[in-house]
């Protein structure tokens, strides 16, 4: 196992062990976020699934209709009809935040409110396709915002759970594993000095003792 | 104040105009690709593309994909849908849970 270089000593243990509890509550709050920002995506995306198929459907429908007022009326007839719009949308962004991921929300705002004052052209010279074609669309626009929302939303989420899920992957796998080596290796270290020290004490006594023998026993002999 | 923009081809995009949303017809590949970095330098906070010129210019939609606006969204357009979109919503699923969790069925 991978083990940092360090000298084997006391103050670099005590540095070791305040890192290595600062790595497993960082590893414990990182991956506490990864779960709960997963719970929020998953039904974030669920909801963004069923709202595409909705909108993909209801865009198909509205594509039909315009193919047969298209059909119905001159090319350049549905063009001149279209050509200056009386209706004005505009967004407002604000943010929310989701787990401290600023997502944007959307707020649309149309000129007039009057849903049967959308035509920009007199209905004398346009087919009654072009209008329902036209009032179809109306209906699907603030789905699309709303999707447009849900799919920016999820997009930014996602990029957010994959960074926690790398931090938590690279605490739990990598820097967890090396400090707790690197610990047990110093304290080994240490432990190992202490009973060098130890011994070599012992032995120093020994040699005392016998010394201290030796000239008890000379002394006698006089 | 922000404002939506429609990417597509002519016929498909040409009724969003009635609605008040800036359209803009494009027919090549790089015309869109001009338009949609134009776009986002100016104040669009939402940019639809039709999924037939979407397929086209990824990489240039990717590269917006991680700032909070301009939102691109893919639509169909109207010679039918082309899967883009839902591929994206696969695609940040597996981005985030590491696997497909959603669309395993189909």
């Amino acid at each position: 196992m991978a083990m940092l270089r360090v000298n084997p000593t006391r103050m670099e243990l005590t540095r070791l062990k305040k890192r290595l509890l600062v790595a497993r509550r960082g590893h414990k709050l990182q991956k506490d976020k990864r779960d709960e920002l997963m719970k929020q995506f998953l039904e974030l995306v669920r909801k963004n699934k069923e709202l595409r198929e909705k909108v993909e459907k209801m865009l198909m429908q509205v594509h039909s209709n315009f193919l047969i007022a298209r059909a119905v009326m001159s090319n350049e007839m549905l063009e001149e009809a279209l050509m200056f719009p009386k209706q004005d949308v505009s967004v407002d962004v604000s943010t929310k935040n989701i787990m401290s991921v600023n997502v944007p929300v959307f707020d649309y705002s149309t000129k007039s409110d009057d849903k049967a004052n959308i035509y920009p052209y007199g209905f004398a010279t346009t087919s009654g396709e072009l209008d329902t074609a036209v009032g179809t669309l109306a209906e699907v626009l603030p789905y699309m915002l709303e999707l447009a929302q849900m799919e920016k939303s999820a997009q930014l989420l996602a990029q957010e759970i994959e960074k926690a899920r790398r931090r938590v992957n690279a605490l739990e796998h990598v820097l967890i594993p090396q400090l707790t080596e690197t610990i047990k290796y110093i304290t080994m270290k240490l432990e190992e000095n202490e009973r060098g020290t130890i011994i070599r004490l012992m032995k120093v006594k020994d040699m005392m003792i016998e010394q201290a023998r030796k000239a008890a026993a000379q002394q006698a002999k006089y | 104040m922000y404002k939506i923009g429609v990417i597509g081809d002519k016929d498909s995009i040409l009724g969003f105009k009635a609605l008040g949303l800036s359209v803009f017809p494009v027919t090549q590949p790089s015309e869109a690709e001009k338009i949609l970095h134009q776009l986002t330098q100016d104040r669009y906070a939402v940019i639809y593309i039709t999924e037939q010129v979407a397929k086209d210019i990824v990489s240039s939609i990717e590269q917006y994909k991680d700032n909070k606006i301009p939102a691109i969204i893919p639509i169909p357009g109207n010679r039918g849908t082309l899967g883009i979109g839902m591929q994206n919503i696969k695609k940040s699923v597996e981005r985030a849970v590491g696997a497909d969790i959603l669309f395993r069925d189909e």
